[in-house]
Parts: C-alpha cells; structure tokens; sequence
C-alpha cells in the first residue's frame, strides 16, 4: 500500500493568498494542482513536502482566450478543457494531437496545464509542443510577474525555473499565419506516457519554410527541442527530402536513455521518423 | 484536521489526516466499500468516483481535497430502490465477471451517458480506456453501456456540469 508521508494542507482561495502561503512556507512548501503527479510522486515517496497549497480551486487561473495573436491558457486549465477548446483545436492542431494521447480520459478531468510543465518530466507531451510553439511562460511571485520562454523553462529533469514561493500562471501560444502543425506519439498501450513523441510547427511562404518549431519527446532533447534541425528546414523548400533530412538530424541530436519502454537506437529511430511525419502533417495543414 | 464531505447527498465530517487518500476515506472511514481499491497507481480505475460530478481516480486525490465539495459513488447510482439504467445494462448483458472493475466502470458510464446520451462503440472504448477489466474482454461491458443508452439513460440523467474553461475568443 502506497502512503504519503506525513504533510500539512492548506486550501488557497486567491492566487495572492497561495503566494503568500507558499512563501511563509519556504522551499518545502508544494502547490498542489491536480495533483496527478504531485500524488503518485509522494505515495512514492519520491517528494515529501511538508506544506500541500492547494491550488485546484483558483478558477481565475482557468481559462482559455484568445488576445494579441496569441493563445492564452491559465495554468489550471485542465487537460480535458484544451481538449474540447474549438480555438486550440482549430488554431493549433498539434495541442489538439497531444491531448488526445496524455494519459487517459480521467486523468485528463483533473491533470492540469500548469502541473504538466511544472512537473518537468522528461516524458511530459506539452513540454514538446510547447517547445515547439515557442510559447512563453508567465511566471507570479511576491515580486511581481516575469516570462520566462518555454525553451528556458526547464532546467534539467523535474527541474523548472519556478523558484519556490511563485506559481506559473499563464501560458501564451503565438497564433501565426500561414502555419500548420502536428504531434505524432508512439506508446505501448493507450495512456501510457511515450516511448518517444515529435511535434512539428510550420510556417510557409509560398513552398518555402519561413520558420519550423521542432519538439521532441523522451528522448534527451536538451529544452524538448531540435534547433538544428529548425535551421536546416529554414528557407528550404518544403517537402519530402527536406523533412526525412531534418528527422535525421533531429534524431542525432538527441540523447535517448533505455528503459523499460524501449532501447536507445529504439528512441532514435523514432525521433527521426516521428519527426518527419510530423513535418509531413504539419505541412498538409498549413 | 477536520474535512466536511459530502457524498451521495449526506454530509459527513471526520478528523483525518492530510495524507489520507479519498478512496481509503471512502472505504475505512465511511464503510462506503462499493469503490474498488486496486492498482494504487492510478491506471486501473476500479476506484473511479465522481469528485464535484467529474470522475477521478480516488488513489490519486486526497480526502482533504474534497472538502466543501461532492463526491459520488457507485452506492449512490441507485434511486429509490431502482437500479439505474447503467446498472441494469450490466445485468443485462453480463457486463461484469468478477466484478472488480465494474464499480468504476459504471460511475464512467454514467458521466459519458449524461454528457453523450447515444455514444458509439468507439466512444465507450474510449471513455473507459483508462480503466482495465481483466475478466470481460470489455466487449460486454460496451454492450452494457450501448444498453442503458437505449433503456431510458438519459430520463435518468444528472444535471449536466462539464468541466468547461471559459473560453472568450
Ligand atoms: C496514469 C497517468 C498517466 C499519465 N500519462 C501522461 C502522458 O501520457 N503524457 C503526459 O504528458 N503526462 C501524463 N501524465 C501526467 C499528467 O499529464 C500530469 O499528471 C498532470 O498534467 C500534472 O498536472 P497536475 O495538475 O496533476 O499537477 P500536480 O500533480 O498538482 O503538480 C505537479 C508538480 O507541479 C507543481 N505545480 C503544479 N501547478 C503549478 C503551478 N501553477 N505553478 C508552480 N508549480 C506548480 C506541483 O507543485 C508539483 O510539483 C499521466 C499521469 C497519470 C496519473
Ligand atoms: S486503484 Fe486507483 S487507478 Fe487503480
Ligand atoms: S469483471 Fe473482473 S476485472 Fe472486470
């Protein structure tokens, strides 16, 4: 049986409040979104917080708009509400791609955004697309608000640039022209977290790519992304060659590690191929 | 420290302690055994309840974080003393072998039904598809739901409250 250890709650009911709370706390102080990672990891015994802020009630932090060419999403919106979200799905098809394949249709009730980035696993879907988009992350602290991009979101495996005492509030996803995209995963069984993942975002003028955003998945991207591959695509010709080129050096430009998902040449041959059809889909959408 | 649940309609108040997950609150503190503990790693889906009419895995919630809120269980799909629709489906087409998963199974069955009151086949596998059944093969239990679909699921219906973010585009 799996048991938390001992910890201390406390419901926010203001973003200020939960800010206040988190910083009298100090580091060992833990909001508490969903939940759905935050749980399993301390059942686990893999966090032992001393303070949970619960911060799942805070509706103002929940909420999808569109304002200045870009998405915004609130850090506790929840999976299952980007999912059925007509903007995201029409604007943004590789957010629509991804959310269907995160985990399960429960747990994607109650896992959220903000959570999903936060917990910085190196096997996180959104942390690719988001990488890919070149979104940006608002970040709230006792000091005022910062963004922060989410290629230099996170800094290392469950590792964020959120210090303890702030909270990731909103997402922001650029809204461009011309620009299609996609995000192709294999698991091994429906609901299961990746054995790798790619997201690709397309920007055309004319046959040309003005501009590629390439996300990767569980497989050692350093910041989930492939910027040499990005380069190479950029004022290329769109099509086939230029895409099966650019999996390639998306793939040797990973650092995939085996497990009990699948062994390292496994993962890279999925980066490269998974890359391209990603590109290929992206393209036909744009 | 003090939570006030409510579930199924009456209210409850007990001291637990923070760590208490809600599938233990709602099986060794209320008796209310219906909800299955399994897995205890949040992929089985034999302890599905609905927390403020939207299932959840209850492995994966703490009691405290129900306070103040509305939990359902699978004891409170009866009305009456009439079977729901769900149930009856499960009877009828022998939805269920052992029985484990089915608690869980039904508590989603009733949320998809209340959302899409004639979902297809495709659309049963798919809202179930984080729940595991290792007796049925999940044919029957596909069947069961179709079944309630057709035998008056949706007069039963529970108010709708979809978890919807407010979207102003
Ligand atoms: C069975 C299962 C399968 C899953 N499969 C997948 C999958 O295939 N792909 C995938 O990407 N994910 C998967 N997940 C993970 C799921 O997407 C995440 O659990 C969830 O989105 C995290 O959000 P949460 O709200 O539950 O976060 P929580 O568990 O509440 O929090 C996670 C971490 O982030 C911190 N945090 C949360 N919100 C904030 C905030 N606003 N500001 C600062 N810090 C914050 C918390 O303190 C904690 O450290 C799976 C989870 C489960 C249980
Ligand atoms: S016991 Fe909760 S998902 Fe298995
Ligand atoms: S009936 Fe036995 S697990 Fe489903």
């Amino acid at each position: 049986m799996q048991v938390p250890t001992h910890v201390e709650y406390e419901r926010a009911s203001s973003v200020d409040e939960a800010l206040e709370m988190l910083s009298r706390a100090g580091g060992e102080a833990r909001p508490l979104a969903g939940g759905h990672s935050l749980i399993p990891m301390m059942k686990l015994r893999l966090a032992q917080p001393e303070l949970l802020v619960d911060i799942s009630g805070l509706t103002e932090l929940s909420y999808i708009n569109v304002a200045d060419a870009e998405l915004r999403v609130g850090a506790l919106t929840r999976h299952a509400q980007l999912l059925d979200s007509a903007v995201a799905g029409e604007r943004l098809p590789i957010v629509h791609d991804a959310e269907r394949v995160i985990a399960d249709p429960i747990v994607r009730n109650w896992g959220t955004i903000g959570g999903s980035l936060c917990q910085a696993d190196p096997s996180e879907d959104l942390s690719a697309v988001l990488a890919a988009l070149r979104a940006t992350a608002v970040i709230r602290g006792a000091g005022g608000v910062r963004t922060v991009p989410a290629r230099e979101f996170h800094a290392g495996p469950y590792e964020t640039v959120v210090e303890p005492g702030e909270l990731l509030v909103e997402l922001r996803i650029p809204l461009t022209a011309n620009t299609g995209s996609a995000y192709e995963k294999v698991e091994r069984r429906v609901g299961d977290w990746s054995v790798a993942a790619a997201g690709a975002v397309l920007t055309l003028a004319g046959e040309l790519i003005e501009d590629a955003g390439i996300g990767l998945t569980a497989v050692g991207a350093p910041h989930f992304c492939a910027p040499e591959a990005e380069e190479f695509l950029r004022g290329r010709r769109a099509g086939e060659e230029a895409f099966t080129t650019a999996g390639q050096i998306a793939a040797e430009h990973s650092n995939p590690v085996a497990d009990q998902r699948g062994p390292e040449d496994y993962k890279r041959h999925l980066a490269a191929e998974l890359t391209t059809r990603a590109l290929r889909k992206a393209f036909e959408r744009a | 420290m003090q939570i006030t649940v409510t579930v199924n309609g009456t209210e409850y108040t007990r001291d637990v302690e923070p760590r208490l997950l809600l599938i233990h609150f709602l099986r060794d503190e209320l008796g209310l055994t219906g909800s299955h503990w399994g897995c205890d790693t949040s992929n089985c889906g034999a302890c599905v309840v609905w927390l403020d009419r939207t299932p959840v895995k209850s492995c994966t919630a703490l009691a405290a974080m129900a306070s103040g809120r509305e939990v359902a269980t699978v004891e409170g799909l009866e009305k009456d003393g009439q079977l729901d629709p769900v149930q009856q489906g499960f009877v009828a087409c022998h939805g269920l072998q052992c029985g484990f998963c089915t608690p869980g199974m039904m508590m989603t069955a009733r949320w998809l039904l209340d959302h899409n009151p004639d979902p297809s086949e495709q659309e049963v596998r798919e809202a179930i598809s984080g729940q595991i059944c290792r007796c049925t093969g999940y044919e029957n239990i596909v069947r069961a739901v179709r079944w309630a679909s057709e035998h008056g699921a949706a007069e039963h219906r529970e108010p709708a409250q979809h978890v919807e973010a407010e979207v102003t585009a």
